[in-house]
């Protein structure tokens, strides 16, 4: 069971605002039934450009509810610029705290009170699902780089968990982790270097002998030893004959029924990958 | 305010009786079965009437019968065992509706060690597809596992066929039956089965304590190694009163399972009926004809299975949901996807799992006190049948 605060156990079981304005002037819809949370948030601006109501329609789990309603409260009372400046993290905040896996749904209220805005201004129509610009990254979710990119800078998030967390990227097949590492690296300023055209074509192209052995011996203790050893197992080096590379397995993995799919799943793939794809190897 | 369990393909409370066969092995009788001593032995002599027990509740010998501590140490003794025992075979089958015991397993032995798995899919009511699973039959195929009963519809599979077919092909057949000890007749002189698991805290015994069928002269190769315990097949002292407790629940179940087949059985009808006919877009998961007697699957369109959990927590009623939101995960449960159930229903499922522990009072109360728990979250929802476009819904039968 998650552990939720008491603010946010008070705000599912008597949501604030829960309900539609008919004649609102600003509508933010996210989420959607497949993406298993959705809200809908209404707000009414008066003549001094402060928000006089706002109600909403949650889809999903406790959090969800108690982010849309605790968000509703937040709203009313302030002009528009001062709930322009209500980020997700306000929403946690104002809650006591959300379980971290949960953050997506203060994620979503803030998404939703943009929106909300931006139809009040005439920037996009009014209940229309938000329009993405940018890449589909998460298709599962339907999560875009501009939301996670958001998310990451907001957040300061690390990890990809992080942004699962936190906009439900990459919850789902897990096809999309690699994009998600990426963007996180270009979101830390660590973006991938423009390759250059002299690039080998393999690692090991333009080696001499001896540093191929080196570089061969180093993947073995740095990339595979590791790995065997985690099990209880070891692996040595016996031989390199040009192309082919000879080893032993010894403690767990000697005699080990999988020592066969150890030996080309894990040691030949690291060795073609980081050394050379022509190589193969053996036991000897 | 007093709980209405109906959590019980979760855990299962302990049967009174099963306590107090226990409670002396905790305190008095606290010898080790393995010593020579007469204060170890007299414990020595309870677990072999309790491994007795066992093997009479699944009708197969005493020496078939090996003790574990969960079931998923004794389905993991059983693949792992099958896989080490014919080495030259590369592949496994099993259903995408198992419990993770089973699939987080495999999914390590594909990614680790370079198994190939098939998955067997389910039609839109969570049933097996014979034909698909004899295609999947291949000369290099290790063991079958197919559970028995699955744990959150409750749908009872064609065991006895099923293993017939995998004997045929000359394939070790394991089967999960956690859900099934218990509430299904289990008669292992007459299903070819070669391996299967039991859970204790499934049928009224402690957690902590499972185990694990494995037929005679099939050759077994040990999970844990060490001492000789288990006739060399599972190394560590025993959990002698765990050990004790599933001995005396096999008995109570054995003496039950005519009740388990009437009695929960009308209550778990009564439960479901109520509940469909009295709350709109609602529908009934798995197959209503094969299932366990005290299992019952309901989606509750457009509201989100978390949200029902913890309201009808407020007023004392225990149970689980399929949702995403309670597991940690975000996508909802494995077995309704893959029986195709739209994303409609799927986040608004919730197990109603039923015991001889429940009472009338208990199902009517429920049945009252639903329906505007439901109403409520639905008017919280932007979604309802109205709003939605029937594509939605297209896929799901009745």
């Amino acid at each position: 069971m998650w552990e939720y605060t008491d603010k946010v156990k008070d705000h599912f079981l008597n949501p604030r605002n829960v309900g539609t304005l008919e004649d609102a002037d600003g509508v933010g819809e996210v989420g959607s039934l497949a993406c298993g949370d959705a809200l809908t948030l209404y707000i009414k601006v008066d003549e001094d450009g402060k928000i006089s109501d706002a109600k909403f329609q949650t889809f999903g789990c406790a959090s969800a509810i108690a982010s849309s309603s605790a968000l509703t409260e937040m709203l009313i009372g302030k002009t528009v610029e001062e709930a322009e400046k209500i980020t997700n993290k306000d929403i946690a905040e104002y809650l006591g705290g959300l379980p971290r896996e949960k953050m997506h749904c203060s994620v979503m209220g803030q998404e939703a009170l943009e929106q909300a805005i931006k139809n009040m201004r005439g920037e996009a129509p009014s209940k229309m699902e938000h329009s993405h610009e940018g890449e589909l990254i998460c298709e599962c979710f339907g999560v875009f780089d501009e939301e996670i990119l958001h998310a990451i800078k907001e957040n300061d998030l690390k990890t990809v968990e992080d942004v699962t967390n936190f906009t439900k990227a990459g919850g789902g097949c897990g096809k999309c982790i690699p994009d998600l590492e990426r963007l996180l690296a270009e979101a830390h300023g660590e973006g991938v270097c423009p390759t250059p055209s002299s690039k080998p074509a393999f690692p090991a192209q333009g080696m001499t002998n001896i540093q191929r052995m080196h570089l061969i011996e180093s993947v073995i203790d740095n990339d595979v030893r590791p790995k065997l050893q985690a099990d209880g197992g070891n692996i040595e080096l016996v031989d390199i004959d040009r192309d082919a590379v000879v080893v032993r397995f010894l403690g767990m993995c000697s005699g080990c029924p999988s020592s066969q799919a150890t030996l080309k799943n894990l040691v030949e793939t690291a060795l073609r990958a980081k050394v050379d794809p022509a190589l193969t190897v053996r036991e000897g | 305010m007093k709980t209405i369990y109906l959590d019980n393909n979760a855990t299962t409370q302990v049967d009174p009786a099963v306590f107090e066969a226990m409670k002396p092995y905790f305190t008095e009788l606290y010898g080790n079965p393995s010593s020579m001593h007469r204060f170890g032995g007299q414990v020595g002599v309870k677990l072999k009437e309790a491994r007795a027990s066992v093997a009479n509740l699944l009708g197969c010998s005493p020496e078939e019968i090996i003790f574990t501590s969960c079931g998923s140490e004794s389905d993991n003794t059983a693949i792992r065992s099958a896989l080490s025992a014919r080495p030259e075979r590369r592949h496994i089958i099993t259903t995408a509706v198992e419990h993770p015991a089973i699939l987080s397993l495999c999914k390590y032995l594909e990614k680790k060690d370079g198994y190939e798995v098939t998955y067997l899919g389910t039609d839109e009511r969570g049933r097996l597809d014979i034909e698909e699973y004899k295609a999947a039959l291949r000369p290099d195929t290790a063991i079958v596992s197919i559970m028995w009963a699955n744990n959150e519809t409750g749908n009872i599979h064609p065991i006895e066929e099923m293993a017939k077919i995998a004997k045929e092909h000359d394939v070790f057949f394991h089967t999960d039956a956690v859900q099934a000890v218990g509430k299904v007749d289990i008669d292992l002189s007459r299903v070819p089965v070669d391996m299967l698991s039991l859970s204790g805290h499934k049928l009224h015994a402690p957690k902590g304590v499972g185990a694990l069928f494995v037929r005679k002269r099939l050759p077994f190769r040990p999970f844990l190694i060490g001492g000789h315990q288990e006739r060399s097949r599972r190394a560590g002292t025993e959990n002698t009163t765990g050990i004790i407790a599933l001995g005396k629940a096999c008995e109570l179940a054995r003496e039950h399972m005519a009740e388990e087949n009437t009695e929960v059985k009308r209550l778990r009808d009564k439960l479901e009926k109520g509940l469909l006919e009295s709350i709109p877009d609602t529908k009934l998961n798995g197959d209503p004809e094969h299932r366990l007697p005290n299992t019952s699957n309901i989606s509750f369109g457009y509201v989100e299975g978390e949200a029902i959990l913890l309201m009808i927590d407020q007023v004392g009623i225990a149970a689980s949901s399929g949702s995403a939101c309670t597991s940690g995960s975000l996508e909802p449960s494995h077995v309704l996807r893959a029986m195709g159930v739209p994303f409609t229903f799927a986040h608004g499922s919730i197990r109603f799992s039923l015991s001889r522990f429940n009472t009338e009072e208990e199902i009517d109360f429920v049945i009252e006190t639903l329906p505007p728990i439901i109403e409520n979250l639905r008017k919280l929802s932007p979604f309802s049948a109205e709003k939605q476009a029937p594509a939605c819904t297209k896929s799901f039968s009745e």
